[in-house]
Order: C-alpha cells, then structure tokens, then sequence
C-alpha cells in the first residue's frame, strides 16, 4: 500500500493513539469513580488524612443508612420522597416539552412564515438569562397562583427552561426528513396536522427520544430554580436534597456519593442507550441549513 | 452485547411512543379543533398552521421568562427592599437610574464583572481547545470506540451540582483529594494543607477546572462527530500531496468543521450561566469576594441584604452578557449555513 510505504511505523503510531486516548479519558473520568467508590467505602475510610488509596472493604452501609435499613433513627434525609419528587418533575416535564417542543420544532423546520428567524432567535434566547434575574419575580408569580413548593409547579418552570434546546434538536431532525413525503401526502388528501401526525411524527422518532433524554436529564439536574421554587420534603428534588448531607461545619461526604450515585443512574442508562441519535440531532444543522 | 441490548431497549422505546402518538391523536379528535380550522380559509392555512403550532411554546415562555425579566427590569429602577416592601416598591423618574449609578462605582461589582468575563473565557477557550484535541484523538482510535465515547460521556451524566460538591470536595483544605495526594507522593507536608479554594488565585483556577471538568464532553462529542462525517478523499489526496498532520488539520479539518465548531460554542453558550451552580456551592463568591461572579453577587445581594433592586440591577449585566455572547454565535451560525 501507498500509505504503508509513506508511513513505515504506521502499525506502532496507531497502537500509540489508542493507548494514549484511552488513558487521557481515564484519568478524566477518575473524579467520578472516586465518588461512586466513596459510597461504596466503609465510614472510617472516607475523611482520613493520610488517605486510604484502596478499599479494604467494599459496603453498601452508607445506601442502607440513606434508606433507614437498620438503624434506630429514621433516616435524616428523605431520599424516598426526594427520589419520587425528582421522577415526578422530570417526567411531567419532560411530557409537556415533549409535545410542545415538536410542535415548534416541525413548525420551524417545515414552514416559512413571517417573523420564522425572529422568533426561533428569541426562544433560543430565553435560555441565555440567567436564572439570578429571574428567581425573585418567578417566586412571586409562582406564589399567587400557589405553586411554591409544588411538584407541578416547578415542572412548569423547567418546561419553559427546556423547551429552547428541544426546539433546536427537534427542528434539526425534522429537517432530516425529506419534505417531498409531506407533499406526496398533501396530494394524497391529508391536511396539515394529518400529515404532521402520520408521516413525520413517526419519521422523527428516534429525534422525539434524544430531546426526551436532554429534557429529562436537564430536569433531573437543575439546582437553582428548585432551590428556589421548593423547601420542604413535599415537592423538593435530589439536587436541592443534596444539601442536607451539610450542615454548618461538616458535610457528610460518604451519604453525599451515595446519594450522587442513585442520582447519577437514570443519567447513565438513559445516555447509554440514545448515545447514538443524541449525536446525531446535536450535530445535524451543521450539515444542512 | 451492549448495542444489542440498546437496540432492544429503544425498540421497547418506540413502542411506547408509539402508543403515546396513537393516545394523543384520539384526544385531539375529541377536541372541537376541527371545525374551528374548518373556518379558517384555504389559502390562509399555510401561514396560520406554523404559528398555531409555535403559540403554546411562545406563550409559555413568555410566562416563565419574560414576564419575570420585565418584572426584574422595572424592580432594577425601584430601591426595593424586602423589609420596607411598601415603603420601597415604587418608581420615581429622578431616582431610577440610582441602583445603576451606584453599580459603576461599586468595586466589588467591578470585580465580579471581571471575574465572570475572566472566568468565561478561560472556560469556553480551554473547552474548545481541549475538545479539538480530543475529537482529533479519538477520530484516529481503531479499537474500542464506543467504550471510549461512554467513559467520555461520564462527566455528562454528573448534575453541576455534584460537580460542585465534588471539587469542593477534592481542593477541601483538610480532607481534600487533592491535598491527600499531594501528601502521598510526597509534595506537601502533612501538617501543612493549601487551602486552595481559599487562596487568592487557586480559588478561581480551581472553579475553572469544575467547569472545563463538566463541559469538555459535550464539546468533543460534537466535534467527534464532525470530524468523523468529513470525506475521506480529502485526506488521502493530501496524503499523496504530502501533506503531513499539522497542515491536514489546518486546511482541511479546520475550515471543514467550522460549521460543527459554531453548534458547539452556540450549545456551550447556551449554559453559560449553569456555572452558577458550581461557584455557588464551591465558593460562594469566596472569601472577600476573591472569586464573585454577577450571579452570586446578585444573589447574596437579595438573599442576605434584602435589597432586590440593587440585585436585579446586578444581574442585568449577566442577561446582557448572556443574550450578547448568544447572538454573536448565533449569527456566526447563520453566516457559515449560507455558505454550506
């Protein structure tokens, strides 16, 4: 081969890239395997100076603890209620930036209208503010109509949060489907909606599942907001319950990793299984505009 | 074994999204839609059917975001103050720009707005560079590919809250990793700690690393991907050329990605302000405001002070700052799509 003959130690070189990729993401990736091994350590191994490097023991104390396994005292933080709160609002959410966001998205990708760029500009950027400027009229307006402190409440607040970057991604798939189909099922007799139903609905699926997995991890993860919005055990989520594990001098480190860890596991498997059409829809506006 | 057992799963997926579809379509039949539409004249549905569809979205937004922000914008003219709410709540033509006036000579306001631009563009310019590289490194990767994407995408799955808390863990003074292996390896006595997120530019550089820590993979994903959709003739031309590695990557990777290069700075834009979630809980805006940002100063501002119109005045410089750095890219955006 050409290339062979150009590049003799092709062979070494190409052994060398892998070797040296797969131990630059290691090393990154090594901050969270030390907190996922934190929660799984005995107690009297975690805040030591010197430090214990390698496990004597694996344990699974500091889950049962969370949960009130077998101690005396109920547990200190409510992570059941905080478990279900958190699915509640992320899935809720989730739902309704669903069905909204592929709406816009199909209305953008598919249709020209007057003011089309103006107000695609303008939902993109209601993501930019940041949410200091908007924390205290938002806790006001929530607290007349009662929605401080609510499940439903706070879903609402992350649907307009996540509703900007599903329009994105959805106006990105919907442009993948090529716009002849619509046309062959406008001639076929179907109306706007039905096609909009029948033909690219289906079509966008895989699409409709990566900005679920965006919308529901960004829910599942945003802090400030449900700091703001939530107090008690009634409506608060796992970001929010973190901070129980502090408190004026200490933080509980060990009950702090087990909780990430519960935390962290829909984010893995729901990641794990879209990596793929996740890429795809961040990307496909590159290709085509 | 893995990717089959995604393909079941997301086919699992499929179906009850399917479902979903079909459950909708029933109750949007129910609904008495159709014979509104039925009204609506055939030559005018073209234009009528994209902004139906775009409403609820609009309207939602303008509920939770702007409403809220005009609101923050009138209070930033007001001397609100949450403990004399009556007697503060007002507009007056001669004192409005007062919060503002006093903002400019504010130094610890001054400093914050440095720290943020400072910190920002560390951040977003130390991603971008490292998510280059990465991208570029594992495009050439021949084994183990997808195992090497999941152990990139972990620190996506971390909430900037863990994040936070996890580097504040790690640069702790007393129990910190960072110390303990230093001390291991034999750098650092052990009766004499570095409080790093306390000294003066540790504290900053530290926050940094939370940040790039947490926003790198997003990035090189992205680029990944770019790099990888790039025709291979391309290359092996300027093989034949001899063209060696670094001009390959200046004329041919670069000008190519640069489509992918501005989705990735537009989406990274997007969250600028999430690193609030980190300074808040690593520092806090440190000690004697060494590492404030505008969205702590703000927030310190109304939570401990109580002094609401000096907080939105604050914080109107991080819309600006946001919406300014968004339009930029975005308009970078627009200008490298007509090309294509």
């Amino acid at each position: 081969m050409l290339t062979n003959a150009v590049r003799p130690y092709r062979r070494l070189r190409q052994t060398i890239y892998n070797i040296v990729a797969f131990t630059i993401l290691i090393i990154g990736a090594l901050p969270a395997v030390w907190i996922i091994f934190t929660a799984f350590r005995p107690g009297n191994e975690v805040n030591i100076r010197p430090a214990i490097w390698i496990p004597h023991r694996l344990t699974l104390d500091a889950f049962e603890k969370l949960f009130g396994g077998n101690t005396d005292v109920a547990a200190a933080v409510p992570v059941r209620s905080y478990m279900w709160n958190s699915i509640r609002v992320a899935t809720l959410s989730t739902l309704i930036v669903l069905i909204l966001g592929t709406m816009a998205g199909y209305a953008f990708s598919r249709f020209k209208f007057r003011g089309h760029t103006l107000i695609f500009l303008f939902i993109m950027l209601s993501r930019s503010i940041p949410g200091v400027a908007l924390s205290f009229p938002l806790f006001l307006l929530m607290r007349k109509y009662d929605l401080v402190d609510t499940v439903h409440g706070l879903a609402f607040v992350y649907v307009a949060v996540n509703l900007p970057i599903s329009v994105w991604l959805m106006d990105g798939f919907f442009r993948q489907i090529p716009p002849e189909l619509d046309e062959a099922a406008y001639i076929d007799g179907c109306g706007y909606w039905t096609a909009f139903w029948r033909i690219d609905l289906p079509l966008a699926l895989p699409g409709i599942s990566a900005a679920a997995i965006f919308a529901f991890l960004a829910s599942w993860n945003e802090y400030q907001l449900a700091s703001l919005i939530t107090g008690t055990p009634d409506a608060k989520t796992f970001p929010v319950g973190l901070y129980d594990f502090t408190s004026q001098f200490t933080v509980d480190w060990r009950g702090m990793c087990a909780m990430s860890v519960l935390m962290i596991i829909p984010a893995v498997v729901f990641v794990l299984l879209t990596q793929r059409s996740m890429i795809r829809g961040l990307t496909f506006g590159a290709i085509k505009g | 074994m893995l990717s089959l057992l995604t393909e079941r799963f997301s086919s699992g997926v499929f179906v009850i999204m399917n479902a979903f579809t079909q459950v909708m379509g029933i109750i949007w039949r129910l609904l008495p839609f159709g014979y509104l539409w039925n009204l609506v004249p055939y030559d005018r549905r073209r234009t009528i059917f994209p902004l139906l569809l775009i409403v609820p979205t609009v309207i939602i937004i303008l509920m939770v975001v702007l409403y809220p922000l005009g609101y923050s914008v009138y209070v930033s003219f007001t001397p609100l103050n949450m403990l004399r709410y009556e007697k503060t709540f007002h507009f007056e033509q001669s004192t409005m720009w007062r919060n503002y006036e006093r903002l400019k000579d504010d130094e610890i306001f001054i400093r914050s707005l440095k720290n943020t631009i400072l910190f920002l563009a560390v951040t977003v310019n130390t991603e971008f560079v490292l998510g280059l590289l990465l991208s570029q490194l594992m495009a050439r990767v021949t084994w183990g590919q997808g195992l090497l994407r999941t152990i990139l995408m972990i620190p996506m799955m971390f909430a900037p809250v863990l994040v936070g808390f996890q580097f504040a863990w790690f640069f702790n003074a007393s129990v910190g990793l960072v110390n303990n292996a230093m001390t291991s390896l034999g750098l650092m006595q052990l009766n004499d700690p570095k409080p790093w997120l306390v000294d003066k530019p540790t504290g900053m550089i530290a926050l940094m690393i939370a940040s790039i820590w947490m926003n790198v993979p997003i990035m090189t994903i992205i680029l990944l991907a770019g790099t990888l959709s790039l025709p291979n003739e391309l290359y092996e031309a300027a093989e034949v050329d001899g063209a060696g590695f670094l001009n390959q990557f200046r004329h041919i990777t670069l000008p190519l990605l640069r489509p992918f290069i501005l989705i990735a700075l537009t989406i990274r834009s997007l969250d600028v302000s999430r690193a609030y979630d980190i300074v808040r809980i690593m520092t806090n805006g440190g000690p004697a405001h060494r590492t404030e940002m505008i969205w702590t100063y703000a927030g310190r501002m109304a939570i401990r002070s109580n002094r609401y119109g000096m907080a939105s005045a604050i914080s109107m410089a991080g819309v600006i700052l946001g919406i300014l750095f968004t339009l930029y890219l975005f308009r970078q955006l627009v200008k490298s799509r007509v090309v294509y």
